[in-house]
Protein backbone atom coordinates (compact mmCIF):
# COMPACT_ATOMS: atom_id res chain seq x y z
CA UNK A 1 0.00 0.00 0.00
CA UNK A 2 1.77 3.19 -0.76
CA UNK A 3 2.35 5.59 1.87
CA UNK A 4 0.24 8.64 2.72
CA UNK A 5 1.33 11.51 0.72
CA UNK A 6 1.29 15.14 1.91
CA UNK A 7 -1.33 17.09 0.85
CA UNK A 8 -0.52 20.13 -1.32
CA UNK A 9 -0.93 23.12 0.52
CA UNK A 10 -2.62 26.37 -0.74
CA UNK A 11 0.24 29.06 -0.72
CA UNK A 12 0.17 31.48 1.80
CA UNK A 13 -0.52 35.17 2.72
CA UNK A 14 3.11 36.52 1.56
CA UNK A 15 2.64 35.25 -1.38
CA UNK A 16 0.13 37.44 -2.33
CA UNK A 17 0.26 41.51 -3.21
CA UNK A 18 -1.53 43.43 -0.24
CA UNK A 19 -4.52 44.87 -1.06
CA UNK A 20 -7.45 47.07 0.60
CA UNK A 21 -9.54 43.14 0.61
CA UNK A 22 -7.25 41.36 2.27
CA UNK A 23 -5.74 44.70 4.84
CA UNK A 24 -9.49 44.95 5.94
CA UNK A 25 -10.43 41.31 6.34
CA UNK A 26 -7.07 40.80 8.49
CA UNK A 27 -7.39 43.89 10.68
CA UNK A 28 -11.09 43.21 11.26
CA UNK A 29 -9.49 39.75 13.33
CA UNK A 30 -6.79 41.65 14.62
CA UNK A 31 -9.10 44.04 16.27
CA UNK A 32 -11.40 41.84 17.30
CA UNK A 33 -8.51 40.52 19.42
CA UNK A 34 -7.79 43.82 20.15
CA UNK A 35 -11.40 44.20 21.65
CA UNK A 36 -11.43 40.86 23.04
CA UNK A 37 -8.54 41.64 25.30
CA UNK A 38 -10.14 45.29 26.16
CA UNK A 39 -13.50 43.42 27.78
CA UNK A 40 -11.30 42.52 31.16
CA UNK A 41 -9.88 45.79 31.03
CA UNK A 42 -13.67 47.00 31.56
CA UNK A 43 -14.72 44.36 33.94
CA UNK A 44 -11.56 45.69 36.30
CA UNK A 45 -13.05 49.29 35.65
CA UNK A 46 -16.37 48.24 36.76
CA UNK A 47 -15.23 45.85 39.47
CA UNK A 48 -12.77 48.96 40.87
CA UNK A 49 -16.51 51.31 40.57
CA UNK A 50 -17.76 48.37 43.17
CA UNK A 51 -15.55 49.03 45.27
CA UNK A 52 -14.18 52.53 47.38
CA UNK A 53 -13.31 55.64 45.78
CA UNK A 54 -9.29 56.19 47.00
CA UNK A 55 -8.23 52.84 44.84
CA UNK A 56 -11.12 53.58 41.83
CA UNK A 57 -9.19 57.06 41.81
CA UNK A 58 -5.74 55.70 41.35
CA UNK A 59 -7.22 53.04 38.22
CA UNK A 60 -8.07 56.62 36.68
CA UNK A 61 -4.99 58.12 37.55
CA UNK A 62 -2.65 55.22 35.41
CA UNK A 63 -5.78 55.54 32.80
CA UNK A 64 -4.37 59.10 32.60
CA UNK A 65 -1.20 58.67 31.75
CA UNK A 66 0.30 58.33 28.26
CA UNK A 67 1.00 54.82 27.42
CA UNK A 68 -2.96 54.07 29.11
CA UNK A 69 -4.25 57.26 26.82
CA UNK A 70 -2.86 55.86 23.89
CA UNK A 71 -3.76 51.74 24.27
CA UNK A 72 -7.43 53.72 24.64
CA UNK A 73 -6.99 55.69 21.38
CA UNK A 74 -6.55 52.37 19.82
CA UNK A 75 -9.46 50.53 21.16
CA UNK A 76 -11.31 53.03 20.35
CA UNK A 77 -10.29 52.85 16.85
CA UNK A 78 -10.09 49.14 16.97
CA UNK A 79 -14.11 49.88 18.22
CA UNK A 80 -15.01 51.54 15.67
CA UNK A 81 -13.60 49.72 12.95
CA UNK A 82 -14.68 46.32 14.34
CA UNK A 83 -18.27 47.57 14.30
CA UNK A 84 -17.84 48.96 10.91
CA UNK A 85 -16.64 46.43 9.02
CA UNK A 86 -18.86 43.83 11.02
CA UNK A 87 -21.88 45.34 9.90
CA UNK A 88 -20.09 44.87 6.60
CA UNK A 89 -19.78 41.41 6.83
CA UNK A 90 -23.73 40.70 7.82
CA UNK A 91 -24.29 42.85 4.60
CA UNK A 92 -22.45 40.27 2.28
CA UNK A 93 -24.09 37.76 4.65
CA UNK A 94 -27.45 39.36 3.75
CA UNK A 95 -26.15 39.03 -0.16
CA UNK A 96 -25.20 42.68 -0.31
CA UNK A 97 -22.59 44.18 -2.09
CA UNK A 98 -20.80 41.22 -3.01
CA UNK A 99 -19.85 42.93 -6.57
CA UNK A 100 -15.88 43.67 -6.48
CA UNK A 101 -16.94 47.38 -6.85
CA UNK A 102 -19.20 47.68 -3.93
CA UNK A 103 -16.40 45.53 -1.99
CA UNK A 104 -13.63 48.67 -2.28
CA UNK A 105 -16.28 51.34 -2.09
CA UNK A 106 -18.11 49.53 1.21
CA UNK A 107 -14.13 49.44 2.27
CA UNK A 108 -13.55 52.78 1.54
CA UNK A 109 -16.56 53.67 3.77
CA UNK A 110 -15.49 51.71 6.43
CA UNK A 111 -12.48 53.22 6.49
CA UNK A 112 -13.52 57.09 6.54
CA UNK A 113 -16.62 56.40 9.37
CA UNK A 114 -14.61 54.31 11.67
CA UNK A 115 -11.22 56.76 11.44
CA UNK A 116 -14.35 59.84 11.43
CA UNK A 117 -15.85 58.66 14.43
CA UNK A 118 -12.40 58.16 16.14
CA UNK A 119 -10.87 60.95 15.82
CA UNK A 120 -14.29 62.61 17.18
CA UNK A 121 -14.55 60.74 20.62
CA UNK A 122 -10.84 60.77 20.84
CA UNK A 123 -11.75 64.73 21.09
CA UNK A 124 -14.12 64.46 22.99
CA UNK A 125 -13.46 61.80 25.58
CA UNK A 126 -9.68 61.31 25.73
CA UNK A 127 -7.97 64.52 25.38
CA UNK A 128 -10.81 67.04 26.56
CA UNK A 129 -11.52 64.99 29.83
CA UNK A 130 -7.90 64.31 30.82
CA UNK B 1 -15.04 3.75 -2.87
CA UNK B 2 -12.51 0.98 -1.58
CA UNK B 3 -11.33 2.95 1.48
CA UNK B 4 -15.37 3.45 2.17
CA UNK B 5 -15.12 -0.60 2.17
CA UNK B 6 -12.49 -0.85 4.72
CA UNK B 7 -14.68 1.17 7.34
CA UNK B 8 -17.76 -1.07 8.68
CA UNK B 9 -19.83 2.52 8.79
CA UNK B 10 -21.70 2.88 5.73
CA UNK B 11 -21.48 5.84 3.62
CA UNK B 12 -24.59 7.83 4.62
CA UNK B 13 -23.38 7.00 7.93
CA UNK B 14 -20.16 8.28 7.12
CA UNK B 15 -21.67 11.83 5.60
CA UNK B 16 -25.06 12.84 7.74
CA UNK B 17 -24.43 15.60 9.38
CA UNK B 18 -20.75 15.69 9.57
CA UNK B 19 -18.75 18.75 7.63
CA UNK B 20 -14.86 18.63 7.81
CA UNK B 21 -15.08 20.24 11.34
CA UNK B 22 -18.28 18.08 12.34
CA UNK B 23 -19.65 20.82 13.27
CA UNK B 24 -20.53 24.71 12.96
CA UNK B 25 -23.52 25.92 12.07
CA UNK B 26 -24.94 27.33 15.19
CA UNK B 27 -21.62 28.53 16.04
CA UNK B 28 -21.77 30.58 12.79
CA UNK B 29 -24.89 31.44 13.06
CA UNK B 30 -24.67 32.73 16.89
CA UNK B 31 -21.97 34.86 15.79
CA UNK B 32 -24.01 36.66 13.14
CA UNK B 33 -26.94 37.27 15.92
CA UNK B 34 -24.61 38.59 18.68
CA UNK B 35 -23.30 40.98 16.38
CA UNK B 36 -26.31 42.04 15.18
CA UNK B 37 -26.98 42.53 18.96
CA UNK B 38 -24.05 44.31 20.09
CA UNK B 39 -24.54 46.74 17.52
CA UNK B 40 -26.56 48.60 19.60
CA UNK B 41 -25.57 46.53 23.07
CA UNK B 42 -21.81 47.91 22.32
CA UNK B 43 -22.60 51.61 21.55
CA UNK B 44 -24.96 52.43 24.40
CA UNK B 45 -23.83 51.24 27.25
CA UNK B 46 -19.91 51.99 26.26
CA UNK B 47 -20.46 55.32 24.95
CA UNK B 48 -22.99 56.53 28.02
CA UNK B 49 -19.99 55.28 30.49
CA UNK B 50 -17.24 56.69 28.98
CA UNK B 51 -19.38 60.19 28.46
CA UNK B 52 -20.52 59.27 32.50
CA UNK B 53 -16.68 58.98 33.48
CA UNK B 54 -15.16 62.02 32.06
CA UNK B 55 -18.44 64.35 33.37
CA UNK B 56 -18.06 63.98 36.89
CA UNK B 57 -15.93 60.16 37.39
CA UNK B 58 -16.75 57.70 39.88
CA UNK B 59 -20.19 59.10 41.35
CA UNK B 60 -21.74 60.22 38.41
CA UNK B 61 -20.69 56.83 36.80
CA UNK B 62 -22.50 55.01 40.55
CA UNK B 63 -25.54 57.35 39.93
CA UNK B 64 -26.02 56.26 36.07
CA UNK B 65 -25.46 52.34 36.73
CA UNK B 66 -28.22 52.91 40.11
CA UNK B 67 -30.64 53.23 36.89
CA UNK B 68 -31.98 49.24 36.36
CA UNK B 69 -31.83 50.43 32.88
CA UNK B 70 -28.27 51.18 32.30
CA UNK B 71 -27.76 48.29 34.99
CA UNK B 72 -29.62 46.04 32.30
CA UNK B 73 -27.53 47.67 29.69
CA UNK B 74 -24.09 46.61 31.13
CA UNK B 75 -25.19 43.32 31.73
CA UNK B 76 -26.29 42.46 28.60
CA UNK B 77 -23.41 44.33 27.15
CA UNK B 78 -21.51 42.21 28.80
CA UNK B 79 -23.03 38.79 28.27
CA UNK B 80 -23.69 39.34 24.40
CA UNK B 81 -20.13 40.96 24.66
CA UNK B 82 -17.90 37.74 25.98
CA UNK B 83 -20.50 35.41 24.23
CA UNK B 84 -18.81 37.34 20.88
CA UNK B 85 -15.56 37.86 21.93
CA UNK B 86 -15.32 33.93 22.93
CA UNK B 87 -16.73 32.75 19.66
CA UNK B 88 -14.40 35.15 17.48
CA UNK B 89 -11.45 34.30 19.70
CA UNK B 90 -12.35 30.16 19.03
CA UNK B 91 -12.07 30.54 15.36
CA UNK B 92 -8.64 32.18 15.79
CA UNK B 93 -7.17 29.79 17.81
CA UNK B 94 -8.73 26.92 15.44
CA UNK B 95 -7.21 28.00 12.45
CA UNK B 96 -3.90 28.83 13.85
CA UNK B 97 -3.37 26.31 16.59
CA UNK B 98 -3.24 22.99 14.91
CA UNK B 99 -1.90 20.64 18.20
CA UNK B 100 -4.89 19.21 19.42
CA UNK B 101 -3.57 19.54 23.21
CA UNK B 102 -2.68 23.45 23.22
CA UNK B 103 -5.90 24.31 21.24
CA UNK B 104 -8.01 22.21 23.97
CA UNK B 105 -6.23 24.02 26.69
CA UNK B 106 -6.52 27.65 24.90
CA UNK B 107 -10.32 27.17 23.76
CA UNK B 108 -10.81 25.90 27.83
CA UNK B 109 -9.21 28.98 29.40
CA UNK B 110 -10.74 31.13 27.02
CA UNK B 111 -14.28 29.82 27.53
CA UNK B 112 -14.00 29.59 31.34
CA UNK B 113 -12.09 32.98 31.49
CA UNK B 114 -14.86 34.56 29.60
CA UNK B 115 -17.97 32.92 31.67
CA UNK B 116 -15.80 33.93 34.98
CA UNK B 117 -15.41 37.53 33.74
CA UNK B 118 -19.00 38.03 32.65
CA UNK B 119 -19.72 36.86 35.94
CA UNK B 120 -17.40 39.43 37.82
CA UNK B 121 -18.44 42.33 35.51
CA UNK B 122 -22.38 41.61 36.46
CA UNK B 123 -22.42 41.14 40.26
CA UNK B 124 -19.85 44.12 40.33
CA UNK B 125 -22.89 45.92 38.29
CA UNK B 126 -25.33 44.70 40.37
CA UNK B 127 -23.65 45.43 43.79
CA UNK B 128 -23.77 49.40 42.44
CA UNK B 129 -26.93 49.12 41.53
CA UNK B 130 -28.72 48.03 44.31
CA UNK B 131 -26.36 50.54 46.47
CA UNK B 132 -24.96 47.72 48.65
Amino acid sequence: MAAHKPRPLSPHLQVYKPQLTSAMSIFHRITGIGLALGLPVFVLWLLLLAGDQPTYDKFIKIAHTLPAQLALLGWTWAFFYHLCTGIRHLLWDAGHFLKIKDVYKTGYIALAVSTALTVYVAYQYLWVAS
Amino acid sequence: MKSVMRSLRSPLGRVRGLGSAHAGTEHWIGQRLTSLALIPLSLYPVVTFFLAANHGGYGALRDWLHSPISATAVILFLLVGFHHAANGLQVVIEDYVHCECAKSATLFVIKFGSLALALAGTLATLKIMLGA
